[in-house]
């Protein structure tokens, strides 16, 4: 027995064509309210009063390519840098989270001092941990100080892994109390109950915001300048004033944009998988 | 010929100066006679001086070294005591024609009248100031400085290349950043601070083998701030220099005079010499070659 060819009533082919329809002109209107707007904007900018004043002094391809080779030779600093401290950062972040969350009293002062730890250092500007220790350690003149780099670097340890010490906490706290307790009643101790049950859900659960920060460090590993080194904003700002010329600085800002996008497609990719894994379609 | 021509030049750009400012304060005289006439009367007997005879020269409270030697201009020592005595001279005043006076730096480049003939104080000409006050042609352009700590392995070194493998310093966007860029060109990347403050903290610390200021930065960093810390030379001229020069009352009958001796004294080559007799030996900012 052979199925009759499937036919639509005429109902519903009115409403397919009725909503074939609306798709076409919903396509059709977001394309031209896009284009009114961007046809505004380019109008807008281009046709002040300034422009070719503005244009001059923030895009000159002759400044751009001339500041270059000495911005991104800065950039390569930048890079050393957020690739060592975004490592510090989240090892140091993972460690007060898991001694933050210690039980038993027992543990109170390792507590207290890992909360206080994460009060201080999420409270204070980084700038002033910058200053502390890139121009006042120093002052000690103990033996083996390190460089400045170093120097800098630990305070953006120090002051990042604050903010990713809670981030690791609040994914730590979120895993179920009865996944805890399965764990125990198979006869897992408090170590390996963290190490195989609660940390692979709440590091991944975190993963997002953690890396959300990561690319925040991106853009302040650069403030080590301050102590001397020439990272890229320095180079441009050193550019800036040789030619009064802000060009150096756009070129910059575009710099950082390129490096901050493989980041932020990461952090992207890890929240859809994360989000697909935990629908249970593993 | 030289300085005639540049005489008559600033004269004009006087005279142009006051037509268009409309508004500066009427003297008795019209400014443009004395434009015009300026290089003829730059006598003693001409020049319409506070007194008639005398020349009354200014400068702060206290007088500072090198620019001054012991707090007493008149004794003619130290810097610009020495290009104030020169220029008296050059219009024809005696030492003994010359009075002191002291007048503190903000006073003098307020607007407002002046008792004083010319101040001499370490004025930077800036296009700011000239609309309150004249100032002559410039006595001195300043120069870049090496300072570092008494401990520093570059303390003493009289040369350029004894500088190249030395980590220095300097502020951002400045003429120091250039000296060392431009001039010394160490091996070493040279550090670069926010402010001449963190500048000098960095250089105390010891993290900076020399930081480069402008000369009188580094008299006053070395003379107050940090005592451990000596002057090692002055970087040959660079980029577009602070130039300082004698503070006149605004439209001063005297202007155009002043720069032309102070023209004329650059011109013989005096006021290098006594650039190189206070600042550079006696207050022992040495010149790197």
């Amino acid at each position: 027995m052979t199925l009759a060819p499937h036919i639509l009533s005429e109902a519903q082919q009115r409403r397919a064509a009725y909503r074939r329809r609306q798709t076409v002109s919903s396509v059709l209107v977001a394309a031209a309210s896009t284009a009114a707007l961007g046809t505004l904007l380019v109008v807008a900018v281009t046709g002040a009063p300034g422009w070719d004043r503005v244009r001059e002094s923030f895009l000159d391809p002759a400044i751009a390519r001339d500041a270059l080779p000495a911005v991104l030779s800065g950039l390569w600093l930048n890079l050393r840098l957020l690739v060592a401290c975004a490592a510090g950062a989240l090892l140091l972040g993972l460690l007060i989270a898991i001694l933050r969350t210690l039980r038993g009293p027992v543990f109170f002062p390792v507590r207290a001092l890992a909360a206080g730890y994460t009060y201080t250092f999420r409270g204070l500007p980084l700038i002033i941990v910058l200053y502390v220790l890139t121009l006042g350690v120093p002052g000690l003149r103990l033996q083996g100080m390190p460089s400045v780099l170093v120097l800098g670097g630990l305070a953006l340890v120090l002051t990042y892994g604050g903010y990713l010490a809670e981030v690791f906490r609040a994914g730590i706290e979120s895993v179920h109390p009865s996944q805890l307790a399965a764990a125990r009643s198979l006869g897992l101790t408090y170590r390996q109950t963290m190490r195989h049950v609660v940390l692979p859900q709440a590091v991944r659960r975190v993963a997002p915001p953690l890396l959300n920060d990561v690319v925040a460090l991106q853009k302040d590993v650069g403030l080590v300048s301050l102590a001397g080194p020439i990272d890229a904003v320095r180079a441009a700002q050193i550019a800036t004033a040789e030619t009064f010329n802000y060009t150096p600085y756009i070129l910059a800002g575009a710099l950082f944009v390129l490096l901050a996008i493989p980041l932020i497609a990461v952090t992207d990719w890890v929240t859809l998988r994360s989000a697909r894994r935990q629908g249970g379609t593993r | 010929m030289v300085s005639t021509s540049r005489t008559l030049a600033l004269g004009a750009a006087g005279a142009a100066l006051v037509a268009v400012a409309a508004c500066a304060p009427q003297d008795d005289n019209s400014p443009t006679t004395t434009a015009t006439t300026a290089a003829a009367s730059c006598t003693k007997d001409s020049l319409r001086t506070r007194t008639p005879g005398k020349l009354t020269i200014a400068t702060d409270e206290p007088a500072y070294e090198p620019w001054f030697k012991d707090n007493k201009p008149d004794n003619g020592e130290g810097f610009e005591a020495a290009v104030a005595y020169a220029v008296a001279e050059q219009l024809g005043y005696a030492r003994g024609d010359v009075t002191w006076t002291r007048v503190k730096f903000d006073a003098a480049i307020a607007p407002g009248p002046k008792d004083f003939d010319f101040d001499i104080n370490q004025f930077s000409v800036t296009e700011e100031r000239k609309r309150a006050v004249d100032f002559s042609a410039p006595y001195y352009q300043v120069r870049q400085t090496v300072i570092a700590l008494k401990s520093s392995k570059i303390a003493g070194k009289t040369s350029l290349a004894d500088l190249r493998g030395a980590k220095l310093g300097a502020q951002v966007g400045t003429t120091s950043y250039q000296a060392i860029t431009e001039v010394i060109k160490p091996t070493v990347q040279p550090q670069v601070y926010n402010s001449n403050d963190d500048a000098k903290k960095a250089l105390q610390n010891g993290q900076l083998d020399g930081l480069v200021v402008d000369l009188p930065t580094a008299f006053y960093i070395t003379g107050a701030e940090l005592t451990d810390a000596t002057i090692v030379g002055q970087v040959p001229q660079v980029g577009t220099p602070e130039e300082f020069g004698l503070l006149l009352d605004k439209g001063s009958p005297l202007t155009a005079c002043v720069s032309d001796a102070v023209g004329k004294l650059t011109a013989a080559g005096t006021l290098k010499q006594l650039e190189q007799k206070w600042l550079a030996q006696a207050a022992g900012a040495t010149e790197l070659t």
